[in-house]
């Protein structure tokens, strides 16, 4: 237990935030970041993302709580004096420097000797692949020139922590995901903890090391990407990340960690999630990847009739949409190969999944 | 922000893209549409510009260096003054000639003009060109044709004196440069050099008004700067308030405004009484009437150039920037120096000039509040051509406080570029 507690670099400890004395904007957030970490916070518009990463840069104060890097807290420390760095969505390269006295500037704050900074100036050009355009204005950048040039000179001073407020959102989805490889590369490579926000769920599933799913000020759950799709920890999680299918029931009966749900189609099993209990209505989650059309050679253990509603086609998946006999939507993704089958209208079909595939929530 | 819109492609031809003939006359009337379209939209304004701007200032250069008056009045005494030597009496035909002119304009009633032309030249000539032509109006044309020199002589003194003659001949100048070298001090002495006149007012008095909106323009600077900031990066609705503050000034006359500082500043004003009551002095201070009050009040009515230039392009500049600067680790006076401070110039520059130029030429206010201390440039061209009728002085006054701030924006454009003005 000690050496975790030594483990840890960044910790956010019952931190809460209101801007206009009446509502909190952040209810609580704790969390514990170890050395070398790429941690997303991820979470729709207006959850309160920004506000805990300017509380972090020290741009807002903190309203109650502590936050702490290596064991000291910071709450107190002025911007200037926190050492991270930091990477805005408008890039906030300065328009009137060249982009090589962009990177020197927080270089020449420190009073580095000149040649020294020149050295470090090529040396971060180099390494954002930038090496021909030191002498250039930020104007003349494209948007994923940009984006590198702000990279570099938040890195440039060697801060051990760099946040990121949604870095990418302003490029198109190439570039996008050009410059998710660019940034993961270079994590891996510095060895920099990173402090990343964004509400796009593909850019935090493929970078981060653990997400933190934010909504309305408090961290839904914190973890690794896979278990956050696998094993979301509540509705809001396993509706937010990914596709989900919702089907509406009751709660027949729980055994260990599987639950017994009587649906208006029939009885299906499904695993417990947590606060779930007897007789209480709940929603069972599936995957529209998981669920197979009957007939199918995959194992299952569940079955529902549904009607066809509609296809469609969307190049390497078919998507199929149901409705189960209460009128909730069915989505199903099928792989565009020859088992992809064809219904009439209205026709009658069985879907098919494992109990091991499916969670059944608390409902409300 | 996004880069899409910056990518420069390498320039393309139509040409090297072989356009067809047809196509290239199609696109070549689309490019003359287009720019006839715009002249259109121009033109009101051209027009407008022409007449309320170029002609005037045109016809007040063309006037402080042409001043017909006296050539017309009297045409033939001064070709007969040609070829006069300058040092003694002219010849008799000169005098007879210059009387028959002087009993026509006694009846025509335009001697009067012809005394404040010459008097300008030669001062006190003023009476005595009029008596004399008085003295002319009654007497026969023969008479004057055979003695008109005798009786010129006679009227007054002063006919018999070169000098007389010498003011004549220069008055009779319809081209001249006398005006611009009054309006800087000089006078072309009787040898023709230039010399310095007796009175030094001019200059001293460019120099005040350059000074004067100097000072103005930096308090306006001291004052706008931090209000035009914090409003910059508060909520719409304090901006918003704020900003009914700062146009206030806009919204009420300037001669209200300009009389409330009266009723403050006067000698038993807000101010004095207040003092007084205080027992800060023990007498009224000389508030009103003094460069003081003019640049106090200046200040406040430029004020508005000055912060609206500055919030417009505050207002574009993102509090990232400096969240940024600082988060490398550069204090916040550090990053207003060197980030902010430059990002915000253009709108600096902008307000500078505007408040520059605008009280260099003010003339309500010093002329209401300035007293004789307070008075700028603009006052003074005012009593030229209001009160002393001296247009062509007013206008070469005019025309080199033009040049002045021609003169200072070249200056403003060569050290701080006029590109960095922006006005929003
Ligand atoms: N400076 C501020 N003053 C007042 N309210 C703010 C301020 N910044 C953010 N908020 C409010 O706090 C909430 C969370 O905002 P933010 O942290 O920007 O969310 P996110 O980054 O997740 O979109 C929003 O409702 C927003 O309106
Ligand atoms: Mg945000």
């Amino acid at each position: 237990m000690k050496d975790l507690e030594a483990d840890i670099f960044l910790r956010f400890d019952d931190v809460k935030k209101s801007y206009d004395q009446k509502h909190l904007v952040v209810k609580g957030f704790d969390m514990d970041v170890r050395d070398g970490e790429f941690i997303t916070l991820l979470g729709p518009s207006g959850s309160g993302k920004t506000t805990v990463l300017m509380m972090l840069a020290g741009f807002e104060s903190v309203t109650s709580g502590d936050i702490s890097i290596a064991g000291k807290s910071i709450n107190r420390t002025a911007p200037y004096k926190r050492n991270i760095g930091m990477v805005f969505q408008n890039y906030a390269l300065f328009p009137h420097m060249t982009v090589a006295e962009n990177l020197a500037y927080p270089l020449t704050v420190r009073k580095m000797p000149k040649a020294q900074i020149k050295e470090q100036v090529a040396k971060y050009l180099k390494l954002v692949e930038l090496s021909e355009f030191g002498e250039r204005r930020p104007g003349q950048l494209s948007g994923g020139q940009r984006q590198r040039v702000a990279l570099a000179r938040a890195m440039i001073f060697e801060p051990t922590l760099i946040l990121m407020d949604e870095p990418l959102g302003a490029l198109d989805k190439n570039l996008r995901e050009q410059m998710q490889f660019e940034i993961t590369r270079l994590h891996k490579q510095l060895g920099f903890t990173v402090i990343y926000v964004t509400h796009d769920q593909t850019e935090a599933l493929s970078m981060s090391s653990r997400i933190a799913v934010f909504n309305d000020g408090v961290v839904q759950q914190c973890a690794p990407p896979s278990e956050l799709y696998e094993r979301p920890a509540n509705a809001f999680v396993a509706d937010f990340i990914g596709e989900n299918n919702f089907v509406p029931g009751k709660v027949k009966s729980i055994h260990g960690d599987t639950a017994q749900v009587e649906t208006d189609g029939g009885r299906i099993v499904a695993q417990k999630a947590h606060g779930l209990g007897e007789g209480a209505a709940c929603r069972v989650s599936i995957r529209p990847e998981k669920l197979f059309i009957h007939p199918t050679t995959h194992a299952h253990d569940n079955a529902l009739t549904v009607r066809f509603n509609t296809r469609i086609y969307v190049g390497d998946f078919i998507r199929y949409y149901f409705k189960l006999p209460d009128g909730t939507d069915i989505i199903v993704k099928v792989l565009n190969d020859l088992s992809a089958p064809e219904f009439d209208d209205g026709a009658e079909a069985q879907l098919l999944w494992l109990a091991s595939d499916c969670i059944a929530f608390p409902a409300g | 922000m996004s880069g899409a819109g910056n990518t420069s492609y390498p320039h393309m031809t139509a040409t090297s893209h072989g356009l067809a003939p047809a196509d290239a006359r199609n696109a070549a009337r689309e490019v003359r549409r287009q720019k006839l379209q715009a002249f259109f939209f121009v033109t009101p304004l051209l027009v407008f510009i022409v007449f309320a701007f170029v002609a005037p200032i045109t016809t007040m250069l063309y006037r402080s260096i042409h001043n017909p008056t006296v050539a017309n009045l009297i045409p033939d005494t001064l070709v007969a003054l040609q070829d006069w030597s300058g040092q003694e009496l002219p010849d008799d035909t000169v005098l007879i000639q210059f009387a028959t002119d002087m009993k026509r304009m006694a009846n025509e009633r335009t001697s009067g003009q012809l005394a404040d032309e010459i008097n300008r030249a030669l001062p006190g000539m003023s009476s005595v060109v009029k008596s004399t032509a008085r003295g002319l109006r009654r007497v026969d044309d023969a008479e004057i044709a055979t003695n008109g020199a005798t009786l010129l002589r006679e009227a007054n003194a002063r006919w018999a004196d070169p000098a007389t003659w010498n003011a004549i001949k220069v008055a009779g100048q319809a081209y001249s440069s006398s005006y611009y070298l009054t309006s800087v001090d000089l006078e072309r002495a009787a040898d023709g050099s230039i010399v310095q006149r007796d009175t030094q007012i001019y200059v001293k008095l460019y120099t005040k008004t350059l000074r004067m909106a100097l000072i103005i323009t930096v308090l306006t600077i001291l004052l706008g700067y931090p209000l035009a900031f914090y409003m910059a990066h508060a909520s719409d609705s304090r901006a918003n308030f704020l900003m009914i503050f700062v146009l206030l000034p806009f919204w009420t006359s300037l001669l209200v405004r300009t009389t409330a500082w009266i009723a403050l500043l006067q000698t038993n004003g807000v101010v004095n009484s207040t003092l007084l009551a205080l027992g800060i002095t023990d007498q009224p201070l000389e508030l009103l009437y003094t460069q003081f009050s003019t640049i106090l009040a200046m200040t406040h009515i430029l004020l508005p150039f000055m912060v609206l230039p500055l919030y417009a392009v505050m207002r574009g500049i993102d509090q990232s920037y400096m969240r940024a600067a600082m988060s490398m680790g550069s204090k916040p006076l550090g990053a207003w120096y060197r980030i902010y401070l430059p990002m915000s110039l253009p709108g600096l520059s902008a307000g500078a000039l505007l408040v520059f130029i605008i009280s260099v030429g003010y003339y309500i206010t010093p002329a209401l509040v300035g007293g004789t201390d307070g008075q700028m440039i603009s006052n003074i061209i005012a009593f030229h051509m209001q009160q002393s009728n001296n247009w062509e002085l007013a206008a070469a006054l005019g025309s080199l406080l033009l040049v002045l701030i021609l003169l200072l924006y070249w200056l403003f454009d060569r050290f701080v570029g006029t590109d960095n003005i922006k006005l929003g």
